[in-house]
């Protein structure tokens, strides 16, 4: 590591949205030639350093040295000058223009008359995507219409396609799947020979320790150490100032399949995509779902939610058959389903906390069609104790929490129905490793109170430390079966892969 | 990452500009649909087939319009809305009027000077969006009616007078010439789609601050798009002027509406950054072949807002529906 000037550093920076403070001196080198990475909770200030240093947001104290010299960036155009790029977390594409206009925005071809060459531009678009090793993107295509994962490969070939000096990322993997995360990760290491500084940060702990060269940690908007090797442990105790022991608590016993009825039963459940699947799972325990994404399992779970059309089948709960045509049936028979996507799916994010919570039993909580306000603030004052929601209170809008407390709040809407069955959709995708511990502690005492769980995650790792069971998917039928202890997170991969390449 | 087998299925320009421009598609549709059903109308009612002097008052009445939504486009594809269309025309009819004269030095003098106030209050409208950070919709809200006002002073009655000269030029009543125009119009948005303004108009409408991470001067490019739009309107206060061959003060009042319902059937999004003005001009000679239809239908005038109110209605649910199953397949 070069030991001179580093080519980015932010010091002591400060900045504040409204009242909350998401910067309080927060400080942060990164010299040429080097990956680093940043890592703290939601809400730890990492995006807003990364928005600070690639000119998105205007700190309202500290200084920023890019190569030494001391800048200010009122825009990102400034930042672009000194070949400072950003990939930001959320994406900064235009929806409705074509993935060739987005690449080269602001510095499209021009025919003789000055006019943009919409045919050369598609050509080029072609090219510059080519020439980074992205052969399946369409760049005629609107930003719109393609994947959630291409979307994020074109804002990250925008900012690699100029060449930069500076790259910041910002969850740049959150909805890659594992091909594309090697795609990037060789363009980084290229970029790394090249002597480029590279900035970013992940809450998947394996991607940091394959790729970064140093790790600073973020708590409370501020650095709180950089390290070039850090245990997870270490790193969730760093982030929350508690001691952690071991990051997947342990699973409680395993049910006796015998001892009980099946708290859930699924026979031959069929539907779009997803082959007739049958399985069935005991009251506390804890089935994993595993498999690449598009083999079937979202196709499960929202049908098993009523959200999805089943085209055959039947599902039990507690040896009765269950009739889920809607979300509210299945929510009435004590199904839960926790999604991945909180802002889409779940949460309204300019209500309260409080709103929020008692969305799912506004019922319950009503007497003669008014809703009971006391009665309502204590239920969801106990839910946000229950879950440590940090929350400044329970008035405060959903969405200024930090993405594992948003998701914290919508799992306690759900508990609050007392399920007897949780279907947990990839709940800890862009949860930090902190809030992600949490999720798990919380996972294993609901297993321990009865309640049968049902979770896919896209992490293999969680899948071999979290599961009594693991189901495998491939093209929409279940391939494998792994029993607790010894499933691997290789186990579960190459079930998943066999074959199907 | 290995080449793809997807890239075998990727979609020729021809299918991504026919799958991109549904909009247009179909506002193309429902005008050859609705020019069919006037026409079959016309024939019941009259014996014959209309010819060429209602093809040529059709385009003479409808060219107003079609430049009034033309203005409305621009500052829709913003992510904003014009409320203030009707009342420059009101402004730039009135002046006209006036001013406009008998000899040819004077009538493009004080033609060109029109557009420039209608220039003018474009820029007022766009000042008041971008840097007083106001809604849209408010800010024209309030200047449609100090347009109105001012208008009013400016030709408290109706009447003024049009030399012949110039509703040959603009509005010619011997035929269909002013079609022309709609051409040269069409060419004027196939370039402005091709600047750094046109880009930035529909960057600014997708997602204005990521526009503004890439480089895109948003305050710069809403202040343009709103004295573009003020242009086109005042260009559509000229025609109705050089249609009707007189001035009146209120004569642009409905064309606000109007030209919000022929961008919206011209598949132009309100949501902004998406559709053409193209689009919107065909959404106008829609507009008019639709009151046309009720006229020779013999609906009784009184109920002809309502009939229009209906078919708007079910256009938009139709153009919604069609949109969503091409989308999907």
């Amino acid at each position: 590591m070069s030991q001179d000037v580093p080519a980015v550093e932010a010091v002591n920076l400060v900045k504040s949205f409204g009242g909350v403070r998401a910067l309080q001196g927060a400080s942060l080198a990164a010299a040429a030639g080097e990956v680093h990475a940043l890592v703290g909770e939601n809400g730890a200030g990492k995006s807003t350093v990364i928005k600070a240093l690639g000119g998105r947001v205007q700190p309202d104290g500290g200084e920023i040295r890019i190569g030494g010299r001391q800048v200010r960036l009122p825009a990102p155009p400034t930042a672009h000058a000194l070949g400072a790029w950003t990939v930001f977390q959320e994406l900064t594409l235009l929806p409705g223009m074509t993935v060739a206009e987005n690449l080269l925005l602001a510095r499209e071809p021009r025919t003789r008359l000055g006019l943009v060459d919409r045919r050369r531009l598609a050509a080029n678009a072609e090219s510059v995507l080519a020439g980074l090793g992205v052969h399946h993107i369409d760049p005629r295509a609107l930003v719109e219409d393609i994947p959630l994962a291409e979307r994020q490969m074109v804002e990250i070939v925008r900012a690699i396609s100029h060449d930069p000096r500076i790259l910041f990322l910002d969850e740049p993997t959150s909805s890659l799947v594992e091909r594309e995360v090697v795609w990037l990760f060789g363009q980084i290491r290229r970029l790394r020979a090249k002597g480029a500084c590279i900035v970013f940060t992940s809450h998947r702990w394996n991607e940091i320790r394959s790729i970064a060269d140093r790790i600073t940690v973020f708590r409370g908007g501020r650095d709180v150490g950089c390290f070039t090797e850090l245990s997870e442990e270490d790193a969730v105790t760093l982030m929350t100032g508690q001691r952690v022991e071991t990051f997947f608590p342990p699973l409680p016993a395993a049910p006796r399949a015998a001892d009980h009825r099946p708290a859930l039963e699924v026979r031959n459940l069929a539907a779009p995509r997803l082959r007739p699947v049958s399985f069935a799972v005991a009251p506390g325990e804890v089935l994993g779902i595993g498999g690449l994404a598009g083999h079937g399992h979202r196709e499960l779970f929202l049908a098993l939610f009523g959200a999805g059309r089943a085209t055959g089948g039947q599902v039990l709960l507690d040896g009765k058959p269950v009739r889920l045509r809607n979300p509210r049936e299945a929510e009435r028979a004590g199904i839960a389903l926790v999604p991945e996507d909180r802002k889409s799916e779940g949460l309204l994010l300019p209500m309260s906390v409080r709103d929020n919570l008692s969305l799912a039993l506004l019922r319950r909580l009503s007497r003669a069609g008014l809703l009971r306000r006391g009665l309502e603030r204590q239920m969801a004052g106990g839910e946000v104790q229950r879950l440590k929601v940090r929350t400044a209170s329970l008035a405060a809008p959903v969405g200024t929490l930090s993405g594992g407390n948003q998701q914290k709040v919508l799992l306690g809407r759900w508990l609050l129905t007392d399920p007897r069955v949780l279907l947990l959709y990839d709940v800890t995708r862009g949860v930090d490793v902190a809030t992600k511990h949490e999720i798990f502690e919380l996972m294993m005492r609901l297993a321990g109170e009865g309640r049968a769980i049902l979770f896919y995650s896209s992490d293999a790792e969680e899948l071999a430390h979290l599961g009594h069971r693991v189901l495998v998917m491939r093209e929409g039928r279940m391939a494998a079966e792994l029993r607790a202890p010894g499933i691997t997170a290789e186990h579960v991969v190459s079930a998943a892969v066999r074959d199907a390449a | 990452m290995p080449p793809d087998a997807v890239a075998s299925s990727r979609r020729s320009r021809v299918a991504h500009a026919l799958a991109q421009n549904v909009g247009l598609e179909l506002a193309i549709a429902m005008l050859v649909l609705s020019v069919a059903i006037y026409c079959a109308i016309y024939y019941a009612a009259q014996g014959l087939l209309p010819g060429g002097f209602e093809l040529t008052t059709t385009v003479n009445n409808t060219m107003p319009l079609v430049l009034a939504a033309v203005a409305q486009t621009l500052v829709v594809l913003t992510r904003g809305i014009d409320l203030s269309v009707g009342g420059v025309i009101d402004l730039t009819n009135a002046i006209a009027a006036i001013g406009l004269g008998d000899s040819l030095a004077q009538m493009v003098a004080v033609s060109v000077a029109v557009l420039m106030v209608g220039a003018a209050c474009g820029l007022l409208n766009g000042v008041l969006v971008a840097y007083g950070r106001l809604q849209p919709i408010l800010v024209t809200l309030a200047t449609l009616s100090i347009f109105q006002g001012v208008a009013i002073r400016v030709l408290p009655q109706p009447g003024g007078q049009v030399a012949e000269g110039y509703t040959a030029a603009l509005a010619n009543p011997s035929g269909p010439v002013s079609l022309l125009y709609a051409v040269l119009l069409a060419l004027i948005w196939w370039g402005l789609r091709r600047t750094r303004l046109g880009i930035g108009i529909y960057a600014i409408g997708n997602d204005e601050s990521a526009a503004e991470a890439h480089g895109i001067d948003a305050r710069r490019t809403k202040i343009l798009a709103y004295m573009l739009g003020g242009t086109f309107s005042a260009a559509a206060g000229l025609f109705l002027a050089a249609n009707a061959t007189a001035g009146d003060a209120t004569t642009g009042n409905g064309y606000t509406l109007t030209s919000i319902v022929a961008v919206v059937l011209g598949g132009v999004s309100l949501f902004g950054g998406r559709g053409s003005a193209v689009g919107a001009m065909l959404g106008a000679f829609i507009t008019t072949m639709i009151v046309n239809i009720l006229f020779f239908a013999q609906i009784d005038p009184l109920y002809q807002a309502f009939y229009e109110g209906l078919f708007l209605v079910g256009a938009v649910l139709l153009a919604g529906g069609i949109g969503r199953l091409v989308r999907r397949s």
